[in-house]
């Protein structure tokens, strides 16, 4: 481990200077798909924490987002700060992701699956409906973009180094959790949770506190996309988009700390990489399913595998080298 | 570290359970079992399959109500008590069916059995990342001869391995009392004598009370200094090793001719 930090202090370095030069002379499109890159990132590194370290399935990220955008963008419309508005929205992220624990506690799998997925239709019934508080079917529009001081992040090269900075800090706070003993509490969890409850882990808790976790970044993730399209409507928040950022956590490799961001850069960038060509639907789709069956660890076990191969080749040389 | 003189009424058994009961549908399961077990004791508990062996330690233990009857550890009702307040309270246990956690290293596994006995919840998010806990769980690790897999996932041991890994963790938090389930079953001769060896030292020196389920005969009798045999969910004898050994309805029901 302590050989590795080196290196991977170096790599996130070399990753953020990228990324900071990244945009630089690109159009406005393409900032837009990194924004919305890191966003997604944010969102799936919440559902792998509740999917990927704790086991426990939710169909409902999106919905999270739908609470925090929606929260964002109303709070923001009537005066509020960024800084002030994005911190409720997490919050009652946080605090609606602890209540859609509870059915956690006695169901798993498939049922957990529906009950989170029901959830989900709830909030998008509710969205598209009560006109009065979320626009109905319009939603919101005009979200104005965060303000810090006297910085704004009205241009989109702003906006993109606002949307970075708060991934990063987010990041470095997923990562801290996960490095804790909590991260190992959610291994347990999701690895024999008989076991982890005989060692003294309050598994009703820890369950809790992953649908709580997981679903304030969701809540993060919604509390950047009002900003960044600036308009709101239901749809954005549907079942199918909870599916999308599932598909994010499960490409890039479920309990993996940067899967999600693989997998997010995947599902948002990719289609867009294949525009070009007539069919690219098809060949994502295609992708995706040969990915699933060939490789279900997801584009992170592909890298790892590469790596573990290129070590032993390497060892192997040395070793025939040596007499 | 919870020792065992920690907390105890003074004279009370380590743990006594009184008339416990556990009815699957029409079957019971355990049938009003009544026993106590003496600090520093090492009591066996052996019976054919299906005698309700492993349902009373789970009764014991949290992870199943009783239908009726009380359990006491230290002179303190624990009945219905879940089983991670019990970890708590100074008692561990192994299980029957393999319960490591796979995914983890053999160090990760043994560190969490002792870090939720550590701080607060709040606490260990903000703590150290092993929660200060690294080079205890090393010592455990060699304690069980383990050192050489120690950063291996523990799913990639071997059976005998992993059942080593699943007793150093339930040794972790330093707990009084720890009931074993099964502990010599798959595990090869040479662990075998390793296992019983290391358990004799954790009686001898720190005066951990064992109650531990077993086929392993010759395990059970050279380890325990005492014998209960259950048959049908009922206790059919208690005694020293020799006199079990040689009680007629023990040998009718479960030892043979």
């Amino acid at each position: 481990m302590s050989s590795r930090r080196p290196l991977a202090l170096i790599v996130a370095a070399v990753l953020l200077a990228v990324l900071l030069i990244l945009p630089v002379g690109h159009g406005s499109y393409f900032i837009y798909l990194l924004c919305s890159w890191l966003m997604f990132t944010i969102a799936a590194m919440g559902l792998n924490l509740t999917l990927g370290y704790a086991g426990r399935i939710s169909l409902a990220q999106a919905s999270f987002m739908g609470v925090g955008a929606y929260t964002t963008a109303i709070l923001t419309l009537h005066g509020w700060p960024w800084l002030a508005a994005a911190p409720v929205g997490v919050l009652l992220c946080f605090v609606v992701g602890l209540l859609l624990g509870f059915p956690a506690l006695r169901v798993r799998g498939h049922f957990l699956a529906f009950v989170t997925l029901a959830f989900n239709t709830l909030f998008f019934l509710v969205a598209r409906n009560e006109d009065w508080l979320t626009g109905g079917s319009y939603g919101l529009s005009d979200i104005p973009r965060p303000r810090i001081g006297p910085i704004s992040a009205d241009g989109q090269l702003a906006f993109y180094y606002f949307t970075l900075a708060v991934s990063a800090l987010a990041i470095l706070a997923l990562w801290g959790i996960v490095r804790s003993p909590w991260g190992r509490a959610f291994k347990a969890l999701r690895e024999n949770e008989v076991r982890a409850e005989s060692l003294g882990l309050d598994t009703r808790r820890i369950t809790l506190l992953a649908f709580a976790i997981g679903s304030a970044f969701g809540g993060l993730a919604g509390a950047i996309e009002a900003p960044l399209v600036q308009y709101i409507e239901p749809n954005s928040f549907a079942v199918g988009e909870s599916l999308k950022v599932l598909l994010m956590v499960v490409v890039g490799g479920l309990g993996d700390f940067w899967g999600p961001a693989l997998g997010a850069a995947m599902v948002v960038l990719l289609p867009e990489a294949l525009r070009g060509t007539r069919y690219y639907l098809i060949v994502y789709a295609l992708f995706v399913i040969a990915l699933m069956v060939l490789k279900p660890t997801g584009l992170m076990g592909i890298g790892k595998t590469f790596l573990a191969r290129l070590a032993k080749s390497r060892a192997a040389a040395a070793t025939e080298a040596k007499p | 570290m919870s020792l065992s003189t920690t907390g105890a009424a003074a004279g009370a058994p380590h743990l006594s359970v009184r008339g416990v009961t556990k009815r699957f549908g029409n079957i019971v399961a355990v049938d009003d079992v009544s026993f106590d077990v003496k600090r520093g004791e090492i009591l066996g508990l052996i019976g054919p399959n299906g005698s309700g062996k492993s349902t009373l330690f789970n009764c014991i233990l949290g992870q199943i109500a009783p239908d009726a009857g009380a359990v006491e550890v230290d002179g303190k009702a624990v009945t219905g008590r879940r089983a991670c307040d019990l970890a708590k309270l100074g008692v561990g246990r192994t299980f029957q069916q393999l319960a490591v956690f796979p995914g983890l290293t053999v160090h990760d596994n043994v560190v969490f059995a002792g870090q939720e006995h550590e701080g607060t919840l709040l606490g260990r998010l903000f703590g150290k990342p092993d929660a200060g806990l690294s080079e205890e769980a090393d010592r455990l690790i060699e304690f069980f001869r383990l050192s050489h897999v120690r950063d291996r996932l523990a799913g990639d041991l071997s059976y005998g391995q992993r059942k080593l890994v699943d007793a150093a963790m339930a040794f972790m938090s330093g707990p009084g009392l720890v009931l074993l389930d099964e502990p010599a079953g798959g595990v090869n001769l040479t662990m075998l004598a390793e296992l019983k060896e290391r358990l004799v030292a954790y009686n001898r020196e720190r005066g951990t009370t064992f109650v531990v389920i077993e086929h392993n005969m010759d395990f059970v009798m050279s380890l325990c200094g005492r014998v209960m045999v259950l048959a049908e969910g009922r206790v059919i004898a208690d005694g020293p090793p020799e006199a079990v050994r040689a009680d007629k309805r023990v040998v009718d029901s479960y030892l043979g001719g």
